[in-house]
């Protein structure tokens, strides 16, 4: 093999640029989450107060319920997306015609800029101009107002992520049950399986991986969430929508407690790592301890 | 295998595409409407078509700055991440480096972290840490490239690979017993084999480049606003102009919906993370 002077300074650029932009920034908000440090107060310097900021986020009750919202949305964004996008991959299955048309126009919202996503659902919703709500109004004397109604708030920017993301759940659904063998869902057939045990016993267990991996994607993109919620709602009404994102772009950032803030960001960034821990081990390690 | 009617999943799919379509109609609607025509009640159907607020968007001179900031950052945020992931992938493939399995793994965990986390420390290194004398990061085009990179370079590292693994290692060997350098090897062996890999990871990493938000908004105050950002300033709670807001996110929308019609088929890969393959 040739020098590996060369392999190290082809790869030394980006490790440069991830370590200025990855890892220091990780190192320096751990360090200060553990300072007392407001660069605009009376005292401006930084000023060393163990887990003080920690203490405080642990019982924080703006925060604790902003945790409470990202919980709920992500549950019902993730799990409607996976029901609505099998279903609509096995729709694609059989061939119909203008098929590859459908599956295009299926995959658009994909490729649109999250605050645009928002922008449009605030055109659609927004009360007096939006279509929505006067549909709602007009035919069913539903009165929809998400600047108002908490609930509403909450389940429009449910939708919004569902009508974003469930192309990603679909396409990435077809690709596993595409490449299925066919032979087990014959045999299943001539043994008189019906279609619910078939689903349960042979299409489930089968696709399994790529629902772990589809799951996992969209819990990590569903618990960043920022900009298209703060662009429908604003994190309100009240805090109804205030997902952790929005919670720091909108009342941490502007805040100068920076020991505060680079706490709530470091527990945060904990509970992102917790949650994909927690779904490892309980969707892939108990397959690998019954194989092994 | 079901012999049901070929008629029926059209329609199902029809409805479907409605479902994905209106929204995105609905926003061209507002866009080409006078403002005083959006509150007598709504209507779906199109008589007349007022460009008025796209003419106004591009009037301003404001906005304008920030279509040329995105157009800058993006680009740039594009090429680099291509050119550098490039470099990295091609020594991660043919180089035996110790550890480079860990290195691979590191690099892509940078694009797991919410950037909700990220935003103060970027923050304060950019205004008070990264700065030479009166030079500092913050608040510049170039600023923004680089935190780009954060997320976009992980991702470019992930799609190239493949591709470069791909790439038979004989190929470079072959040039190197002729006794060519290896800068011509990477340039006229390897290179040309990769473009169609180099050219997805581009064209993704410049629309997630375009589309980002979160970052713009907050380390960016006026010189590197991007049109993200300008949009966010359409929407105050009194008085929002709704006209110009839907206009300037159609412009913001075009570059990428351009971009899906020429490529849907070979990104479509990339966005679902290599989920899918075709």
């Amino acid at each position: 093999m040739h020098s590996k002077t060369l392999g190290w300074a082809l790869l030394a650029p980006t490790l440069i640029l991830l370590f200025f932009f990855g890892v220091v920034p990780f190192i320096y908000v751990l360090f200060v989450s553990f300072h007392q440090w407001n660069p605009f107060a009376v005292n401006p310097d930084m000023i060393f107060n163990w887990a003080e900021n920690y203490r405080r986020v642990v019982f924080d009750a703006q925060f604790l319920a902003s945790l409470g919202v990202t919980i709920a949305f992500v549950f019902f964004a993730v799990v409607s997306e996976l029901i609505i996008g099998y279903a609509l991959a096995q729709a694609f299955m059989r061939d119909f015609p203008g098929k590859a048309f459908f599956r295009t126009i299926h995959t658009l919202p994909l490729i649109m800029a999250p605050i645009i996503v928002g922008s449009i659902w605030k055109l659609m919703t927004t009360p007096s101009i939006g279509i929505l709500p006067n549909i709602l109004d007009d035919w069913f004397g539903y009165n929809l107002n998400i600047g108002q109604s908490a609930l509403q708030a909450f389940t429009v920017t449910v939708i919004m992520d569902i009508w974003h993301w469930t192309p990603l759940v679909t396409l990435s659904l077809i690709a596993a049950l595409v490449s299925l063998p066919p032979d087990p869902f014959e045999q299943a057939q001539i043994d008189g399986a019906n279609k619910r045990q078939i689903f349960w016993h042979i299409t489930l267990p089968m696709i399994r991986p790529a629902i772990i991996a589809t799951v996992f994607i969209r819990l990590m993109d569903a618990l960043r969430t920022v900009d298209e919620v703060l662009m429908l709602t604003g994190g309100g009404p009240g805090s109804a929508t205030r997902y952790v994102g929005v919670h720091i772009f909108k009342e941490v950032f502007p805040r100068t407690n920076y020991g505060y803030g680079s706490a709530i960001s470091v527990v945060v960034l904990y509970l992102t790592i917790v949650a994909c821990w927690l779904l490892y081990v309980s969707l892939i390690a108990p397959r690998n301890t019954r194989k092994g | 295998m079901r012999n049901g009617n070929r008629w029926l999943p059209v329609l199902f799919w029809t409805l479907i595409s409605f479902l994905t379509l209106f929204p995105i109609y609905w926003l061209f609607v507002i866009s080409v409407k006078p403002a005083v025509e959006l509150f007598s009640t709504p209507s779906v159907i199109l008589t007349d078509i007022y460009w008025q607020n796209y003419l106004d968007v591009l009037g301003d001179r404001t906005l304008r700055g920030y279509m040329v900031n995105s157009l800058v950052i993006s680009t740039g945020n594009a090429v680099l991440c291509t050119l550098l992931g490039f470099m990295a992938c091609y020594a991660l493939s043919r180089f035996d480096l110790p550890g480079k399995e860990s290195i691979f793994f590191w690099t892509i965990t940078n694009r797991m972290a919410p950037p909700a986390v990220f935003l103060l420390p970027l923050f304060l290194l950019l205004t008070q840490v990264y700065r030479i004398g009166e030079f500092s990061l913050a608040d510049t085009r170039t600023g923004m490239i680089l935190v780009y990179c954060t997320f976009n370079l992980p991702f470019a590292i992930w799609t190239l690979r493949p591709t470069l693994d791909g790439i038979p290692k004989e190929l470079d060997e072959a040039a190197y017993v002729d006794g060519a350098s290896a800068w011509k090897v990477i340039s006229e062996v390897v290179f040309p084999l990769a473009r169609p890999g180099l050219a997805v990871t581009l064209i993704l990493t410049w629309v997630f480049a375009w589309n980002e938000y979160l970052l713009a908004a907050t380390l960016t105050n006026f010189n590197a606003r991007t049109l993200t950002t300008g949009l966010s300033e359409y929407v105050t709670t009194t008085g929002t102009e709704w006209g110009i807001m839907a206009a300037i996110s159609v412009f913001t929308l075009i570059p990428a919906l351009i971009i899906f019609s020429l490529v849907q088929r070979h990104i479509v890969a990339g966005l679902t993370f290599g989920a899918v393959k075709g």
